[in-house]
């Protein structure tokens, strides 16, 4: 890290000219200069803003939208808000008078389960299919990738029959054990990967030393695996979040999520349209704070076991 | 870099802040729109009101402490009337009634019942539905006591709605009257213009007001409705098909005992588009023909109260469109007069649509609660909770209890034996037809100017084979 703070130093030099060397720079190193350099001219700037500028017009003009009073929204567009600024919250007040509240927190009580289940499952699997050698260790780990490739829409009328047949259907239950089923797989290829890409010598350090599968789990791969599990926190936590088609079959009655209460939001005859913007925002709010908060971990997850040393 | 871009997004949110706040200006509650209480509570309170306990003596003394699901696909708000209506049934009976309504209904129920997780009661928006369930198997035949309220209560048109194969199933429940032109009465009277009683009246008084308002267009429509953009232009060719060649062709239209294209249903579609697609007469307020496919439905007839258009055809429930503060009635800004008959053959007759009672169960409770819904107690328990824009086939409904005068326009229609209804022929042909070919290609048959000839012969291309 330290090199790279270095370099960094020498290559924003005021006069653009390399002053000092203080050693010879690798291949790979020049290339990162290079590209580094080509990424902070100011061209690039401009691209990346404007990029920027046009990926948040629709959520401004949400934002907006939300907040302008219901006949300006039938009338015309965000943008005329501007012009004929005319704002209120009472938007936001009817619809949460619709019981948006229980249902944020419905959201809420699928999605955290729905998020560790399957971590926790699939650091257990992931440890095994990386670290303890069995018969048909491969075949297994393919055949489990290979789910992957199984449309979910497929699954859900036997799924949900077989709920029936359990007599857990309505149930948070439902929803749980779905949303850990879906992301499984990817959890396990994703996490076994990180798992596989800890230095061996390390793990058979640790073994040396008489520690056991339990203790090589917490003590030494769970600590370098922190931010492989927020990436995929992150990942898991925005789609079950944002699911409509698992809330739709298996949640119903009480354990209507967010997704579901929006859709039905504007009205049997979508009269209430204009609800739908406050709407949008409330469910939005949460996976925006939970980005925003986490991003440094994001992408410092997914570079994470790409760049070794 | 990190720093750099952060300093600058801190910049701009902090620039966007500022303008937004500097600019700004607060809605007061009126502005904004805001009813009083939850929007809903225009209807009055039901849920004290005293009903006859004995009649559900005949479903046995097991009732007390048993639950009901009732699956329908009518949300917030329009779903508290019949929550409140649910209540003296509840007081009566000791029977919970879980009302359970999504807008993915229609899509879910299937896979519900498919599932064996059927609800215990659903409410069927539409008899092509309802033959799609009962051939699942899964569908209880109504029991003996609402045969016979449907026998006494409902037109015969209605009874077959909700039969299949000669089996009554469903009792129907609400009703809606598309068969509606609405217009400004302030503004007719203002210009001195009649309201139509025939097409030619219709066609005379849209010249006139060509003739005499240079500035605005007599007609405005919108068909936009996101996925199913072009329904409401399914309805026009329907309201012309009926009034003009009669039920009898109406039906085997829906049948497909004569094809989508026939001759007759091609001077149909061109009757229709010699208002919607004539430049002069439309879109009053909103631009040229192609604008209807862009309008929205619920947006479409507002130009009316702006003195932008004069007429414009849509169903009964259009009342709940109109801004706030619009005065729905024969002497107010808006109202709606029945769309005029074409030809003499054809009889009165009207377009609209409703809802029907179908149980997956036959257990004592689910039976009295669908007893419940066809009695006309409950028809007016539930037009009272509503308040405007609810009405039902029931002929014990009592027109009083109806407060909107196009309700009970809508429901005088309705009773009145001498007036032919028929069900929305959109909602009974197959999926593949009613809600996919007919909406597609009747927007392009008005966004780009399609072809009547081709547009009909697309949409009987699209028929299924069997």
């Amino acid at each position: 890290m330290s090199g790279q703070t270095d370099t960094s130093r020498v290559v924003t030099n005021p006069t653009g000219e390399i002053e000092s060397r203080p050693r010879k720079l690798s291949r790979a190193e020049k290339r990162a200069i290079a590209a580094k350099n080509r990424l902070s001219s100011p061209a690039a700037s401009v691209i990346a803003l404007l990029i920027a500028a046009l990926w948040t017009v629709p959520t401004l003009g949400l934002l907006i939208t939300s907040f302008r009073v219901e006949s300006d929204i039938q009338t015309d567009g965000w943008w005329n808000a501007f012009a004929r600024p005319l704002f209120t919250g009472y938007n936001y007040v009817s619809a949460l008078e619709t019981g948006l509240g229980d249902n944020f927190v419905n959201t809420l009580v699928i999605t955290i389960p729905a998020v560790v289940i399957p971590i926790t499952l699939a650091l257990l699997a992931a440890y095994a299919f990386a670290w303890i050698p069995f018969r048909g260790r491969e075949l297994l780990f393919v055949a489990v990738f290979a789910l992957q490739v199984v449309p979910l829409q497929v699954t859900l009328i036997p799924l949900l029959s077989l709920y029936v047949d359990l007599g857990i259907d309505g149930s948070f239950w439902t929803v749980w054990l779905s949303h850990t089923m879906f992301g499984l797989p990817l959890a396990i290829f994703l996490l076994h990967n990180f798992m596989k890409d800890v230095p061996a010598s390390l793990v058979e350090a640790a073994r040396m030393d008489g520690a056991g599968h339990v203790t090589v789990f917490f003590k030494v791969l769970l600590p370098l695996l922190v931010p492989a599990i927020a990436a995929f926190g992150v990942f898991q936590f925005l789609w079950v979040w944002n699911d409509l088609l698992i809330a739709l079959t298996f949640a119903g009655g009480d354990a209507t999520p967010l997704t579901s209460a929006i859709a039905d939001l504007a009205g049997t005859r979508n009269n209430a349209w204009y609800l739908l913007a406050p709407g949008a925002f409330l469910a939005m709010a949460v996976p925006l704070a939970v980005f925003l908060g986490l991003q440094r971990f994001f992408v410092r997850g997914l570079l994470a076991g790409s760049v070794k040393g | 870099m990190t720093v750099l871009t952060r300093a600058r997004r801190l910049a701009l949110l902090a620039g966007g802040l500022g303008l937004a706040l500097a600019a700004s200006g607060c809605a007061t509650a009126e502005e904004a729109g805001v009813d009083e209480g939850t929007g809903a509570g225009t209807g009055t309170d039901v849920t004290g009101a005293e009903i006859d306990c004995s009649q559900f003596d005949q479903f046995g003394d097991s009732l007390d402490g048993t639950e009901v699901e009732v699956y329908t696909s009518i949300v917030t708000p329009e779903d508290q009337p019949f929550k409140d209506t649910f209540e003296p049934f509840t007081e009566c009976t000791g029977i919970t009634v879980n009302y359970n309504g999504t807008k993915q209904f229609e899509a879910q129920l299937p896979v519900r019942v498919q599932s064996g997780n059927a609800p215990d009661i659903a409410f069927l928006p539409q008899p092509g539905l309802l033959e799609q369930m009962v051939s699942t198997g899964e569908v209880a035949a109504a029991p003996e006591a609402v045969a016979q309220n449907v026998e006494e209560h409902f037109s015969e048109d209605w009874r077959d709605y909700g039969s299949v194969d000669g089996t009554l199933y469903a009792a129907p429940l609400g009703a809606n009257v598309k068969s509606f032109v609405w217009y400004s009465p302030s503004a007719f009277e203002e210009a001195g213009y009649e309201v139509p009683q025939t097409w030619d009246e219709l066609i005379a008084l849209t010249d006139q007001i060509v003739q005499d308002n240079p500035d605005t267009k007599p007609w405005c429509a919108g068909i936009g409705s996101g996925e199913a953009t072009g329904w409401p232009a399914t309805d026009w060719l329907e309201d012309v098909v009926l009034h003009e060649l009669g039920p009898e062709v109406y039906d085997q239209w829906i049948a497909h005992e004569i094809p989508f294209n026939d001759p007759r249903i091609v001077a149909a579609l061109d009757r229709v588009g010699s208002i919607l697609r004539n430049p002069d007469y439309v879109n009053g307020g909103f631009g040229d023909v192609a604008s209807i496919a862009t309008t929205t439905f619920q947006d479409a007839g507002i130009p009316i109260t702006q003195g932008n258009c004069w007429l414009h055809r849509q169903a009964s429930f259009y009342q709940a469109n109109w801004p706030e503060g619009t005065e729905v009635a024969e002497d107010g800004d808006v109202f709606a007069f029945p769309f005029p008959q074409i030809g003499e053959s054809a009889g009165k007759t009207v377009v609209g649509g409703g809802e029907f009672v179908a149980a997956f169960a036959d257990r004592p409770e689910v039976q009295a609660l669908q007893y419940y819904l066809s009695t006309p107690e409950w028809a007016n328990l539930k037009a009272q909770a509503t308040g405007p824009g609810w009405l039902s086939a029931n002929t014990g409904l009592e027109l009083d209890n109806l407060t909107s005068p196009i309700d009970q326009l809508a429901a005088e229609q309705l009773q009145d034996e001498s007036v032919t209804f028929r069900f929305d022929a959109s909602d009974l042909m197959p999926a593949a037809v009613g809600a996919a070919a007919e909406w597609r290609e009747l927007t392009a048959w008005i966004a780009a100017g399609q072809d009547t000839q081709t547009t009909l012969d697309n949409i009987e291309a699209a028929w299924p084979a069997s």
